[in-house]
């Protein structure tokens, strides 16, 4: 079953901009699913209209095979969203931020109450529960976005840049709950723009660009279709334009090279024709992430194409 | 039943909002209502003696009374939903399987909470200077609520239509403050000229004010029951503009 249906949706703002331009993306129950694309691209729009936050200008949306317009509350009730900026009362606690949003989903008070600590808990905010919100940090506050997504446990979880502008260590504690809450049944849909994250943790992606859906497949036949592998390399002396067959050799600085590594070459040929120029190598680092990499590539090839 | 809870969550919480500013909610009325009492009601009112056969203190209580209760009650909705809108936690309702008609009764029944509160707290600040009491009861009470509940129907679709912090103190200031002051609260319209007389029968806080003033001290400048029907169609013809915006989504989706 699919957990998302969208089918030829259009949206135009009353301002005559074409945000979506009949887009169509099948996610399927229990999947970790990527929807990124460049800032304005559409992907904030596509997200609004599933969660009934905006008004498609026409198409369909389905959610478990509810239509959002149609049987709107059924479709509601499978759907939790933690959106891109922080939308609760700053005046409000924690506790009660949850607490109210476990409310408006029809849960009786005692259960919300069981269902808000486990949630607080689960984003280790259970201690600050009583902490009004403005007075939490940052990540505190999309950690409370994500407690109040989940309390009346969704069936689908749509987190829009849930890590943006949290440090590396909580990111990497909110990656561990995501794969966890995706673990037990939960169906993700994931936008971000740390492109390491969606490769990391999703099994299938869309790439949205000017309101097109460029790319739908899955995170594994994607990224075997990147030709080339870009890596930095700091070099133990000085060089000038070093000669090395097959690869794609660019001079950063005198004492570090880009080298392009093409997939049917392999990077101990490389070395050896280093080792043969008398090229010792201190350190090596990709230059970007291989989705970042493939990403930009489908983008370029799209305005290519355009132009 | 979930629609039941939807109601409760959004009716508590716009209780303990109003309730956990009250410094800004419950005690300026106080004050004001006191300063009215005890300048107009007893500094000035001693001086203009009876009106339709009551003192002047006793024939202003229930104006001022039910003055606080329109204000309020506007006040508490336009306030709190175009807040909810600014900050964008409108959006908590809009994900949520919460049908419009459960998100205006909820607002609204915050706004009539706050009236009826401020409206009690005016009353008891009231017999400090008068004793109150009150002929009919139930009547009293029908004009509370539905002066309450026209008013914050009004506060209501004021921030719906909002775009700005400007915009909603604009009807406040510019329309409701003096149809309260011109609705017959500190005078009776008996005592205008003629053409004065017949322009204040447009405004209908004048015939609200009077009903209240009928139920509580059994003196009126119109017709009771035509306020009734008055205040009862101007709240059907808001709930079900209300509920339209809420449906096309009028300033809370794009």
């Amino acid at each position: 079953m699919n957990a998302l249906s969208i089918n030829n949706l259009y949206k135009t703002y009353t301002n005559g901009f074409e945000a979506l331009k009949g887009i169509d993306l099948e996610v399927k129950q229990g999947d970790f699913f990527a929807l990124l694309g460049a800032n304005g691209a559409g992907k904030s729009t596509a997200i609004g209209i599933i969660s009934s936050l905006v008004n498609a200008s026409s198409g369909t949306v389905k959610i478990f095979g509810y239509d959002v317009n149609k049987q709107r509350d059924l479709a509601k009730s499978c759907l939790g969203l933690v959106p891109q900026e922080i939308n609760f009362n700053q005046f409000d606690t924690a506790k009660n931020i949850v607490l109210n949003q476990a409310g408006y989903y029809g849960i009786p008070r005692k259960l919300a109450l069981q269902r808000t600590e486990t949630c607080l808990k689960q984003v280790d905010l259970w201690d600050k529960r009583d902490t009004a919100s403005r007075r939490l940090s940052g990540g505190m506050k999309r950690r409370v976005m994500i407690a109040r997504a989940m309390v009346h446990a969704p069936k689908l979880l749509i987190l829009d840049e849930p890590t943006a502008g949290v440090d590396i260590e909580i990111r990497r504690s909110m990656w561990e709950m995501m794969k966890e809450v995706n673990k037990q049944g939960t169906t993700i849909i994931l936008t971000t723009h740390y492109l390491e994250e969606a490769e990391s943790l999703c099994r299938n992606i869309a790439i949205i660009d000017n309101g097109k859906i460029i790319e739908h497949s899955d995170m594994a036949s994607l990224l075997t279709r990147l030709h080339v592998d870009y890596f930095v390399l700091d070099l133990g002396q000085s060089v000038t334009n070093p000669i090395l067959t097959g690869y794609e050799v660019k001079q950063i600085s005198d004492k570090v090279l880009e080298v392009g590594v093409p997939k049917e070459r392999n990077l101990n040929d490389l070395f050896t024709q280093l080792s043969a120029a008398n090229i010792h190598v201190v350190s090596m680092k990709n230059k970007s992430n291989r989705l970042e990499q493939l990403f930009i590539n489908l983008i370029d090839n799209k305005n290519a194409r355009e132009l | 039943m979930s629609v039941l809870i939807a109601f409760n969550t959004i009716v508590r919480k716009e209780l303990y909002r109003f309730i956990r500013i009250w410094p800004q909610t419950l005690l300026p009325p106080a004050i004001t209502t006191a300063l009215y009492f005890l300048i107009f009601g007893k500094l000035i009112g001693d001086r203009i003696g009876t009106i339709h056969g009551v003192s002047y203190m006793d024939y202003i209580v229930p104006g001022i009374i039910l003055m606080s209760v329109i204000t309020h009650s506007y006040a508490n909705v336009v306030s709190s939903f175009y807040s909810t809108k600014f900050q964008r936690n409108i959006e908590e309702l809009l994900v949520a399987p919460v049908p419009n008609w459960v998100i205006l009764a909820g607002y609204i029944s915050g706004g009539i909470l706050r009236g009826v509160l401020v409206g009690v707290v005016v009353a008891i600040i009231s017999l400090f200077f008068t004793p109150l009491i009150i002929q009919n009861l139930a009547m009293a009470i029908a004009v509370v609520f539905l002066t309450a509940t026209l008013f914050a129907l009004a506060g209501f679709i004021n921030a719906i239509l909002a775009e700005s912090f400007d915009d909603i103190s604009i009807i406040p200031n510019f329309i409701l403050t003096p149809l309260s002051y011109l609705g017959g609260v500190f005078y009776s319209v008996d005592m205008l000229p003629q053409i004065w007389q017949h322009i204040s029968l447009g405004n209908p806080i004048l015939y609200m004010v009077n009903a209240f003033r009928f139920s509580v001290i059994g003196v009126s400048d119109v017709d009771i029951s035509l306020a009734f029907l008055m205040t009862g169609g101007f709240i059907v013809v808001l709930t079900v503009f209300a509920l339209w915006l809420l449906h096309r989504g009028t300033g809370i989706k794009t």
